[in-house]
């Protein structure tokens, strides 16, 4: 058959969207890729040649298993097709082997496991109501949707599967179909278990709308309407997806090793490239004051630390002026920061709008305030929040200032010079889309962004041109090499604080308002 | 969402996607002593660069002709000379005298890929964009739909980002050239076309029907008056352009004729590799170049391309028309492309790029051609290791343009155009009613047989005692598909004006 043709409407809109990103993945098959790919050739080879019993202690590779079970055990699998494609990437002490044959199947991997993403994103769209039948389809809300979210510049990049699964309970948990939710995400978390940071917002949200079946009139809880039956069964899923994980390594005593090797916090506050978050911010006012105090003869010289921010392994960071931050200040900070959000939930629940915006605070929250976060992780915060940008104009505002930005923070990650103008051009392809599309979905209303806003994103282009054209030719490059990333960091940093306060505070106050109708 | 973010969209997707191909490898990568055409380019950048402007094009003990000598127009020279310059900037190995022959690394690879790129995006994509923008009658999505098709043919993606060429220059310069006759600026639309010929002698494929429609304008001016002026304008813009191309080799005579003998190697032979026209295919029967001599070939050849280019230019000489002249481009490079006298494999793009320019009045149509003649180039692809790009951008065209034009619903006679042929066939042929069906399973008949073809010759080595098997086997399919699209080509033009003549009377 020759494919069903494109009279289909919005189905086949879709099709077009979900192929055309296929086939720019498999043409991007020989681009540059990142240490990532060896971390997972290196995990491949573990899990297929040693037992269940050294996966968590082998560390020939500095590259050591760090993902829950589950994600060891879909290495395992795909090692069994790996085989068929060169069974030396399988060879443990293969240290950097990248054979033809292996990028091959890596990529491939990444791309056909990115089929359930796309189904994900085909359901979620599908929850989409239209307010109104537009003619176009280009117009479309689900459609402008679909584009943000296959086409999102972050995913292009970042070659692994990220945050693939999590779709697939937006939709669930539109429906209201509360178990499989619970299910998926037990199940997701023994993937990859940096969705522990969104965990409050599932949670409070199950409980409260699953496990208290009635309200008040007034929306607060019905204390009465408690189901014992529908706590059981969640905690039952729960606990059996823990135990199909866990239970071997229990069984095996190896339970402190895994938890060691799951939450490294011997790591430092941040990674060689600050991710654009509170440290970053932190960071940089320790390093102004300390040159501040250099200048000024507060500080001795001799006594300061040689700490180098600019080593291409993760090490750790002493402060000089200021405290430095230890693992538990950080864990306090990032509760303090959940808390509002998930009380948000848990006293105006909203339905699934409410959720989705308390897990994309949670998301946000966690990246701004977390140990050893890396930038990828606000992908975890723009995805959903693209779900809010296609509902309310002012969420519309508040997810392009996130998404430029953070995916502008992303540009460090591939820094070699024959994929420059690939991800400066899928870039400008993702934001002038965005940009436009929105602008014509919420024509009616007032602008999206405020002129303080506009200028702040349109400052990305001279600091991208900064940092990657004229920096190189000055003399600075020999002694101060880790400047471009700094000021890339410090900068969208500012901006993805602006849009975490703008979100919470859009978030709070409309609650007030909606009481306020009640009465 | 407005007009002009789309386009903005469209282009940025188009230049991703070349720039993504040209991350793969180029032709000749790796493989002394010859190389291929990417040394080429580099090598003409050392030559023009180090050596006096009238030792270019002659065999000197710095300029050996044999390895990669200069055989194109002064145009390509000219800019190879620009590129060498920037390149010297850079790094002078890159263009050093003799010891640079057969450089490769990284850097220079960069280097070599973002002047293609720059080329492209100064010459090409703003004449498609334009050219679509000019179009009539059509709707803005439409407009943005077409320039996305047009932007994304694969065949000259990867040529000339994979492959590496510069076709998209003399290309570009020629689109320039209609679009400056589509809004009646003669005069600079001969410049353009003057200077696309000067880029490549190849361009002359598409000469005639540049000759013939504005010879027709002016006999419809009247001979003897408006028309005449026109004509001395115009013979007067292509003398002074060619002029100024030639200028530094008008010195001497010898000078000139050096030139002439490097653009036109009679004895290069009938047809080089497996190309998919009547020559390469026929010699599967016969071997031509044995039963008949050099000179015969060379008369054969030219008298057969000059018969099948009459009646397409006649008419457009009698009755001219836009839309005339664009069919007319299409039917007179594809005669070339099929008759003449040693043809490359990647001529079929000067055929490709006239047929996106009617992608919008016979989206089917010109699909079906664009797809066949990305196919013909498969062999040569799969030399340069060139499979990925292929077997992705090949498909992803094919899904563009079935989302933008729905083209499996467009093949009943009136959306091929061949209404006015149905009609004068009508008394004789029953079988029309189903003309729509029979043409649709006949496009994915062929479709599958391509894709078919390309997976054998992709994936199994060829049986030791016919080692041409999948090439001669790709060009002789191809060749076949090209036949049966002149003659459709030529039905077109031939029945087009009969119809318009009736509706007058009527």
């Amino acid at each position: 058959g020759g494919g069903g043709g494109g009279g289909g409407g919005g189905g086949g809109g879709f099709r077009a969207l979900a192929l055309g990103v296929s086939f720019l993945k498999c043409l991007l098959i020989p681009a540059y890729y990142s240490t990532d790919f060896e971390v997972h050739r290196n995990w491949l080879a573990i899990t297929h040649n040693l037992p269940l019993s050294q996966w968590y202690f082998e560390a020939t590779s500095e590259w050591t298993l760090d993902y829950p079970p589950f994600f060891a055990w879909f290495e395992y699998a795909l090692s069994h097709i790996a085989k068929y494609f060169d069974p030396q990437m399988l060879v443990v002490e293969n240290l950097n082997y990248a054979s033809r044959a292996t990028i091959f199947f890596q990529r491939l991997s990444v791309i056909l496991t990115d089929t359930l993403f796309i189904y994900a994103v085909h359901e979620c769209c599908r929850c989409i109501k239209e307010k109104r039948a537009a003619k176009d389809i280009l117009e479309k809300p689900a459609f402008i949707l679909a584009v943000l979210l296959l086409w999102n510049f972050g995913l292009l990049i970042v070659d692994r599967i990220l945050s693939n699964q999590e779709f697939q309970f937006c939709f669930v948990f539109f429906q209201k179909r509360y178990l499989e939710g619970a299910l998926l995400f037990a199940v997701l978390l023994h993937f990859k278990h940096i969705y522990i940071y969104v965990a409050p917002a599932y949670g409070i949200y199950l409980l409260r709308s699953y496990c208290f079946t009635a309200n008040n009139a007034d929306g607060s809880v019905k204390w009465r309407s408690f189901s014992f039956l529908h706590v059981t069964l969640l905690g039952l899923i729960v606990c059996l997806v823990s135990a199909l994980s866990l239970g071997p390594f229990l069984v095996l005593g190896q339970l402190p090793q895994v938890i060691s090797r799951l939450f490294p916090f011997k790591r430092g506050l941040c990674h060689a490239y600050w991710a654009p978050n509170f440290w970053a911010l932190y960071n940089a006012m320790d390093k102004a004051l300390t040159i501040l105090g250099l200048k000024c003869n507060f500080l001795d010289g001799t006594k300061i630390p040689k700490a180098s921010m600019t080593g291409g392994l993760v090490q750790e960071f002493q402060h000089t002026v200021l405290p430095s931050v230890t693992p538990l200040a950080t864990l306090i900070c990032t509760f303090i920061a959940i808390l509002p959000s998930v009380f948000c939930l848990w006293f105006k629940p909203q339905g699934p709008r409410g959720f989705v915006q308390c897990l994309v605070l949670c998301a946000l929250s966690s990246f701004m305030f977390g140990w050893h976060v890396h930038e990828k992780a606000i992908l975890l915060a723009i995805l959903p929040l693209s779900l809010l940008s296609i509902q309310r104009a002012k969420d519309a505002g508040i997810y392009l200032i996130l998404a430029t930005t953070g995916h502008f923070s992303l540009f460090p990650l591939l820094f070699t010079p024959p994929e420059l103008p690939i991800k400066i051009l899928l870039m400008l392809l993702f934001t002038v889309y965005s940009f436009s599309s929105l602008k014509s979905l919420f024509r009616r209303e007032k602008l999206l962004l405020n002129w303080l806003e506009t200028i702040y994103l349109i400052q990305l282009v001279p600091l991208e041109i900064f940092c990657e054209i004229i920096f190189p030719l000055t003399p600075w490059k020999q002694h101060f090499p880790f400047v471009p990333l700094l000021l890339t960091s410090v900068y969208c940093a500012l901006g993805i604080t602006y849009a975490w306060l703008k979100l919470y505070v859009s978030v709070l106050t409309e609650r007030t308002s909606v009481r306020q109708k009640a009465e | 969402m407005e007009k002009w973010s789309l386009m903005t969209i469209t282009v940025l997707l188009a230049l991703t996607v070349r720039w993504a191909v040209s991350l793969g490898s180029y032709s000749g990568a790796g493989k002394p002593p010859m190389y291929g055409d990417y040394e080429a380019q580099r090598h003409w950048q050392e030559i023009t660069y180090n050596l006096p402007i009238r030792q270019w094009y002659f065999n000197t003990s710095d300029n050996n002709l044999l390895y990669w000598g200069l055989d194109y127009p002064p145009l390509t020279a000219y800019h190879s000379f620009v590129c060498a310059y920037i390149a010297k900037l850079i790094n002078p190995d890159w263009v050093a005298l003799h010891t640079s022959r057969g450089y490769e690394s990284q850097p220079h690879k960069l280097f070599m890929r973002t002047t293609v790129f720059v080329a492209d995006l100064l010459v090409y994509i703003p004449a498609v964009i334009l050219y679509c923008f000019s179009l009539k009658e059509t709707s803005a999505k439409k407009k943005v739909s077409s320039a996305l098709c047009i932007l994304l043919y694969p065949g000259l993606i990867l040529i000339d980002h994979g492959h590496f060429q510069y076709n998209s220059v003399s290309l570009g310069l020629a689109l320039w050239a209609v679009l400056c006759l589509s809004h009646d600026w003669d005069l600079l639309g001969s410049v353009a076309f003057c200077l696309a010929l000067n880029y490549k002698q190849m361009e002359l494929y598409h000469s005639l029907p540049f000759f013939c429609y504005l010879l027709g304008k002016c006999f419809k001016k009247g001979l003897k008056g408006k028309g005449l002026v026109l004509l001395a304008k115009l013979a007067g813009t292509v003398l002074v352009s060619f002029a100024a191309c030639w200028l530094p080799f008008g010195t001497d005579v010898e000078q000139i004729m050096q030139v002439l003998r490097r653009l036109f190697p009679i004895d290069r032979g009938l047809f080089e590799d497996k190309v998919a026209n009547i020559w390469c295919s026929l010699s599967v029967l016969i071997k031509i170049k044995n039963v008949i001599s050099p000179r015969t070939q060379l008369k054969l050849s030219f008298a057969v391309t000059f018969l099948s280019l009459l009646p397409a230019c006649i008419k457009l000489t009698v009755q001219p028309s836009l839309r005339a002249f664009k069919f007319a481009l299409v039917s007179c490079a594809l005669s070339f492309f099929l008759f003449s006298f040693q043809v490359h494999e990647k001529s079929i793009l000067l055929v490709s790029v006239p047929v996106c320019l009617i992608i919008n009045e016979i989206p089917f149509m010109a699909t079906w051609f664009l797809l066949v003649s990305t196919f013909s180039l498969l062999p040569l692809l799969l030399k340069d290791e060139l499979l990925l790009p292929y077997a992705v951008t090949t498909p992803a065209f094919l899904a563009v343009c079935l989302a933008s034009f729905s083209i499996l619903e467009k093949t009943s006679a009136e959306d091929l155009q061949l209404k006015a042929f149905s009609l004068s066939l009508r008394g004789y042929v029953s079988w029309f009613k189903s003309f729509p069906r029979i043409v649709r399973s006949l496009f994915l008949l062929s479709l599958s047989l391509m894709g078919v073809l390309s997976v054998l010759s992709a994936a199994l080595p060829p049986p030791q005692r016919l080692p041409d098997l999948f090439p001669v086997a790709v060009a002789t399919v191809s060749c076949l598909h090209f036949l049966l699209f002149l003659l459709y080509f030529n039905v077109v033009i031939l029945w087009d004006s009969k119809n318009k003549g009736q509706k007058k009377i009527s």
